[in-house]
């Protein structure tokens, strides 16, 4: 398929995808296996700018929106949807930099941002806080010239190893959802500590891990935007980082596709490749266009996310929606077609199966997508 | 001050035929890439440039036809300053002497260089000869298959040379030739932002006439060897499989083996 992508797009495509067969697919099992933090490879990622694809010019970036950051995180997570969360996480704790924040704020943290020197995280789930945003336990009390924050945020990607946190937490509890307002935290703050890694099911190049604020007092210019805004900033950052997510599940598809392919010719019973057999074959079409499917998909809400259009929630969800449902799909599929080796940890179908899960749950889960869908769906229906 | 780097383009050679009538390479439709020695050396150079810091540009050169552009390109995304290509069909058919002659007039032109890095040899022709005739032809030192360098500044640099069965420490005045192994570094991806400036960049064409040649030093005319017969040896004649259980496998094999030695 032929997404009409410049020449600057193509080209962070192709540098992506070398950088993904060259240093993130050959190590790619090591890290699953060691539940490690791929430092070496967030240091290739950075010497070939991809840090900077979707952040302004201005700050040292190349200047790309939502589509660039999609088409880059689909092509490093063909090489393992952990490793990519380096990047592809660190464009979620941004985007409320790039969307919420001030002049100063934003020359003080995107140039260290797009040259890769800095992770970013961004801080919104809790124990009882995950779907419902509104549970959040978090505050945020003005002392002065401070802000004192005191909670713990819980499964927090690029926790530890990220410099900038972007945090949801309360400054007016009384208010509800716009009670919450977003704050920069630096990683060296004092009474900012980090807890518990995860050991998890799936994505295990990637750190997730608690973060906990415990009298961590942060200078009042590091609110974003203003005081009972948190809940809008949280909202619009997942409209902007859900094509992303999207991207994530198709890199790892497309990969599973691609192990799929190679193995049916590879792989011979009763005489035959199993790639001769109908079965294996409506198998693999199904899986192809439902990928194709995912990627216009993405694509086509990464472009109008880019446009400026207002109402971007319901495409954003969709995006993510659908290319999550197909990659748990195709992966799964690419387990069945491997058979018996697909199960072992030796061939690398398993691991892609595990990777995929995760596309499903975070950044809102699928029902909450659809919930999101049906909602504004209804509202564009009373509007009518 | 200038940190050159001299690159060479040539067919992949994971997928190399000679056409068995003209005993020529067939390079039509071989993908083209920077000889692989020679990423190791731009690599060296940027590093070289990284350490020295402030005031130092690295300038890739190459000499070929006119779509070894893409290789400077492809050398200036990797960090390269600027790129220089040598193509003049007064340039076909040199040997390696004509090539180092033509390659070192151009150095001459470019002036102010403190290193010039090679690959070891080219996995094309695999004579390892430019490098340092080029040393030759500018008069000053050479080092070859440099695997390490210890320390450099702008009057000299401490280097690692491998040899069969170890390394010499070398120290060598400066300006000199380097050429280097491919112990010596991991060659960088391309960045973005040199992909970019690639993409914009001019790189200069320069004929004989442009680096003051003399006529009778270049081409095919100016070189001193010749190419007398190219050709692909014999392709090997199919084994013969025996197969069985272990016991029988070798007594039939030493079978063999006593037929053809015994007669």
């Amino acid at each position: 398929m032929d997404y009409l992508l410049t020449e600057e797009q193509e080209m962070i495509r192709d540098l992506c995808r070398q950088v993904a067969e060259e240093k993130i697919k050959p190590v790619a099992a090591e890290y699953d296996e060691k539940n490690e933090f791929p430092w070496e490879i967030v240091k290739v990622m950075a010497e070939s700018d991809i840090f900077g694809v979707y952040i302004p010019e201005e700050y040292g970036g190349m200047g790309g929106g939502v589509l660039e950051m999609a088409i880059a995180t689909e092509q490093l997570s063909w090489g393992c949807g952990g490793i990519s969360l380096a990047f592809a996480a660190t464009g979620l704790g941004t985007y409320p930099i790039l969307l919420y924040a001030d002049d100063r704020q934003k020359s003080k943290y995107l140039p260290e941002i797009a040259a890769g020197k800095t992770l970013a995280a961004f801080c919104i789930t809790e124990a009882e806080a995950g779907s419902d945003a509104g549970g959040i336990k978090t505050t945020a009390v003005k002392d002065g010239d401070h802000y004192i924050l005191n909670g713990t945020k819980q499964w927090i990607t690029n926790g530890g190893e990220a410099g900038v946190y972007t945090v949801i937490a309360m400054t007016d509890k009384s208010k509800g959802p716009r009670g919450a307002s977003a704050f920069i935290v630096e990683k060296d703050t004092p009474g900012l500590s980090f807890g518990k890694k995860e050991d998890k099911l799936g994505i295990r190049g990637s750190a997730t891990r608690e973060v906990i604020f415990t009298d961590c007092r942060i200078p009042k210019e590091n609110l974003l935007g203003k005081e009972g805004l948190g809940f809008i900033v949280a909202m619009k950052t997942f409209d902007h980082s859900r094509p992303g997510v999207a991207a994530q599940a198709v890199g790892i598809a497309q990969r599973a596709l691609d192990e799929a392919v190679r193995y049916s010719h590879e792989r011979r019973q009763f005489g035959n490749t199993i790639s001769s057999f109908q079965g294996i074959q409506w198998m693999l079409a199904d899986m192809a266009t439902q990928i194709e499917a995912s990627r216009a998909l993405i694509y086509s809400a990464a472009r109008m996310v880019d446009s400026g259009a207002k109402n971007i929630a319901k495409i954003s969800a969709m995006s993510k929606m659908y290319a999550s449902d197909v990659a748990m799909q195709v992966t799964t599929d690419a387990v069945q077609i491997f058979g018996g080796y697909g199960y072992m940890k030796e061939y690398p179908v398993e691991k892609l199966m595990r990777d995929a899960k995760i596309t499903q749950i975070y950044e809102g889960t699928n029902q909450i997508q659809r919930s999101v869908i049906a909602s504004a769906l209804i509202k564009e229906g009373l509007s009518k | 001050m200038k940190i050159l780097v001299l690159i060479k383009q040539v067919p992949d050679t994971t997928d190399v035929k000679i056409d068995p009538e003209t005993n020529t390479l067939k390079r039509e439709g071989v993908a083209s890439i920077i000889n692989p020695f020679d990423m190791y050396a731009i690599e060296e150079a940027l590093r070289v440039k990284e350490r020295i810091g402030e005031g130092c540009g690295v300038v890739a050169i190459s000499m070929g036809p006119p779509q070894a552009e893409e290789a400077l390109k492809e050398a200036i995304s990797m960090g390269c300053d600027s790129a220089v290509l040598l193509s003049d069909r007064k340039f076909a058919g040199s040997d390696t002497w004509a090539t180092s002659y033509t390659l070192a007039q151009a150095i001459r032109k470019i002036g102010d260089y403190k290193v010039i890095f090679c690959g070891k040899q080219a996995s094309d022709g695999d004579t390892a000869q430019v490098g340092p005739g080029i040393s030759m032809h500018l008069d000053i030192p050479q080092v070859t298959y440099v695997k390490k360098i210890e320390n450099i500044d702008i009057e000299k640099a401490t280097l690692e040379r491998m040899t069969e069965e170890g390394y010499d420490v070398i120290e060598s005045p400066l300006p000199a030739v380097f050429t280097v192994v491919k112990e010596i570094n991991e060659p960088r991806l391309p960045s973005l932002k040199g992909k970019m400036k690639a993409k914009k960049a001019e790189v200069p064409v320069w004929g004989a006439g442009d680096i003051g040649c003399e006529e009778d030093k270049i081409g095919l005319d100016g070189s001193p060897t010749r190419v007398v017969k190219v050709f692909t040896p014999p392709a090997r004649e199919g084994g013969q499989l025996i197969e069985g259980e272990p016991d029988e496998v070798a007594s039939e094999l030493s079978g063999i083996l006593k037929s053809i030695v015994l007669g």
